[in-house]
């Protein structure tokens, strides 16, 4: 398989899990967790899928996705904001409750024919060397999803709202001095997040897993997908970067169980989780007390090497993540 | 002081008792009434679905011994995630350590079964699983202290590489003679099962080592020092680092703890009475995760985790009945089990929030 193909083929396969990673940024960045993640991608996905079957369009599929996506998150922020619950407990009860409603309501339509996007080719472009198949050759919702994320960036870096946004998960206090309701707009962002969120569930079932069944073999990539918001700290562009190469992962494995015919394949399927916690852990350990002192005994010129790779690849979650704010 | 403490603990019963029971009520009838709303969506009648798990779980002595079965790994969770909650932890890695436990065990069992008698295999295929499920439990804690990674993300990374190691063990190393296929590992004689009564497939050894994993978990908290501690790091783990607490060491212990009770129960999911006496992928299933929601809905109370993780086992089972005899997925039960938390939750936010100036 030649190269453009193969990255063409990487992006094909990367808009739920670059949407759920943008949407969940922009939760996290609002200091609210929404762990719910696994669950409301299966969700999504089966709602989508089924919405799109009965109104025969898939436009109709990715607003239920949506709808219903936003839903979960506004319990979440419901939960945990307004009646003061942890939130961790409330994400992880609804993201169990989530699949398990994904199997019940969904058991009718697994695994029949649906409708589902169509390729668009960009005219013009799509013929180009090179960047044409990799670009200009897909599906409309890879162009979607990568113009959402420079959207997402703009928004963070670019724009007074985005400002706001920043404040209100590094210093809420800060934005509530201002005049800002934090509460509320902390509530507007975890809807906006879950509805980006329901946004990729969506395009799982009608784009890149076409169709439902039980297991729907997605399980899991929630749960990637919060690790890769830390591994891209909270940065729109960093997180998509960290998408892409989870995806890349997922092909480079599947090549090479082409290559490794004599190993069972439910061993690929699961390498990238291993190197998953590798990469967490190279993001985090600059964080660990304990690396400074080591760092300390090395020679000079060795450590200020490392410092440099820690410092560059370190993250750090906004400072109130995960607190309720509560005006005395 | 402490004299003081348990007055004031009774006190706070009686408490819970009067105002805190309705409340659970409450919740369970919201709960079951949103369950009711899902089934009449998928235009299948409450009654029924309730009944169908109700005999599903209780319908014949032999279904009994099968909720029994299960009540047993779910205690066994429930007292590991005690610990680690008391301590503010969330070990969503007790999944994980559910199957390392299930893994030593049938790796201690496939080499000694020729040479040991059947109770010395047991026993010792005991100790594997305990220690085992303790190691992966460890591990988290170890990414987390030397890592700073989230016991969530590592927790949940070492899920899946137990599962896949699973896999490969069954596919590689330990596949049946002739058919490698991931049903699982060559089943163990019946020798090494637990002994079970006459008609009633369920060993008491089951049931007992759980109760006795709460009992003593609820002591230790309550009553020893180490629990006293760990307690204090779960409420502000700085304040307890500055008190003098060995913040580092008590987090490894609450893992391994944690993780030493899941792997025992791992071990119980391979040489329980209603096992399937063999190592297949997935044969956690579940137990860990179930574990978590009954320790959120007994507010980390041990002793109210007993009757909860019956009743869960029972609707677990229960559920198991409704692909077979109607239409609907036996997710229900999940669904249910969610909703009650979930009710239970809500509940108690209302009831902080708004009831909190009377009475």
């Amino acid at each position: 398989m030649d190269l453009p193909i193969l990255i063409g083929s990487i992006l094909a396969a990367s808009p739920p899990i670059l949407f759920a990673v943008l949407g969940e940024t922009i939760t996290e960045k609002a200091g609210v967790i929404n762990l719910s993640l696994d669950g409301s991608l299966l969700l999504t996905a089966m709602v989508g899928f089924v919405v799109a079957l009965h109104m025969d369009s898939v436009i109709a599929g990715f607003l239920a996705g949506m709808v219903v996506g936003s839903l979960i998150a506004f319990i979440l922020a419901f939960v945990s904001m307004t009646l003061y619950q942890p939130q961790v407990a409330t994400g992880f009860v609804l993201t169990l409750l989530c699949r398990d409603l994904a199997y019940v309501f969904g058991k009718a339509y697994a695994h029949i024919p649906g409708p589902q996007v169509s390729h668009a080719a960009i005219p013009g472009f799509s013929d180009l060397p090179l960047i044409g198949p990799i670009l200009f050759d897909q599906n409309p919702l890879v162009y979607l999803s990568l113009m959402a994320v420079i959207l997402v960036w703009f928004f963070f870096f670019k724009t007074q709202p985005g400002l706001l946004l920043q404040g209100l998960g590094e210093r809420p206090a800060a934005a509530y001095v201002r005049g800002v309701d934090v509460t509320a707009m902390r509530y507007l962002y975890t809807l906006i997040g879950g509805a980006i969120v329901g946004l990729g569930g969506a395009s799982f079932s009608l784009m890149v897993k076409p169709g439902w069944a039980r297991p729907y073999g997605i399980e899991g990539t929630g749960w990637i997908a919060l690790a890769i918001v830390i591994f891209g700290g909270w940065h729109p562009i960093r997180a998509a970067v960290g998408a892409l190469l989870f995806n890349a992962l997922q092909t480079a494995a599947n090549l090479l169980q082409s290559v490794m015919p004599d190993v069972p394949t439910q061993l690929f399927s699961t390498l990238p989780f291993p190197v998953m916690i590798l990469t967490l852990l190279l993001v985090t350990i600059g964080n660990a007390d304990w690396t400074k002192r080591v760092l300390n005994r090395l020679p000079e010129g060795m450590r200020r090497f490392l410092i440099r790779t820690l410092k560059a690849l370190q993250t750090s979650p906004p400072a109130s993540l995960g607190t309720i704010f509560k005006k005395e | 002081m402490i004299w003081g403490n348990r007055l004031e603990e009774k006190a706070l019963n009686k408490e819970f008792i009067r105002r805190i029971i309705p409340l659970q009520i409450a919740a369970i009838l919201l709960a079951l009434s949103l369950s009711a709303v899902i089934l009449t969506i998928l235009s299948i009648s409450p009654i029924d679905a309730f009944s169908l798990i109700l005999s599903g779980a209780f319908g014949s002595p032999a279904k009994l011994a099968y909720v029994l079965t299960a009540w047993a790994p779910l205690l066994l969770c429930s007292a590991g995630l005690l610990v680690t909650f008391a301590a503010g932890l969330w070990n969503i890695g007790i999944e994980g350590q559910v199957v390392m436990g299930a893994v030593f065990a049938t790796g201690l069992m496939r080499i000694l079964q020729d040479s040991l008698p059947p109770s010395a295999v047991l026993l010792l295929a005991a100790l594997a699983g305990l220690l085992g499920g303790a190691l992966w439990g460890m591990l988290v804690g170890g990414l987390r202290r030397y890592g700073s990674v989230n016991e969530i993300f590592g927790g949940l990374g070492l899920n899946f590489i137990a599962g896949s190691l699973t896999v490969y063990l069954i596919l590689g190393p330990w596949k049946r003679p002739g058919i490698g296929s991931t049903s699982g590992t060559e089943p163990f004689p019946p020798s090494l099962w637990l002994p079970g009564f006459k008609d009633f497939q369920a060993s008491p050894i089951e049931m007992i080592l759980g109760l006795i994993a709460i009992a003593s978990v609820a002591i230790a908290l309550r009553d020893t020092h180490f629990g006293l501690r760990l307690r204090a790091v779960g409420m502000n783990m700085k304040a307890a680092f500055l008190k003098g607490v060995p913040v580092d060491q008590d987090l490894f212990l609450a893992f391994g703890l944690c993780g030493a009770l899941a792997g025992l129960a791992g071990w119980v999911l391979i040489v329980g009475t209603s096992a399937r006496h063999n190592l297949y992928p997935l044969i956690s299933s579940g137990y860990g995760y179930l574990a978590i929601l009954v320790v959120l809905l007994a507010n980390l109370k041990p002793f109210w985790s007993v009757p909860i993780s019956f009743s869960f086992a029972a609707i677990s089972m229960g559920s198991l009945q409704l692909p077979l005899q109607r239409q609907l997925d036996s997710s229900l039960g999940g669904v249910i089990q969610g909703m009650l938390v979930l009710s239970v939750l809500v509940i108690n936010g209302i009831r902080s929030r708004w009831l909190r100036h009377e009475g």
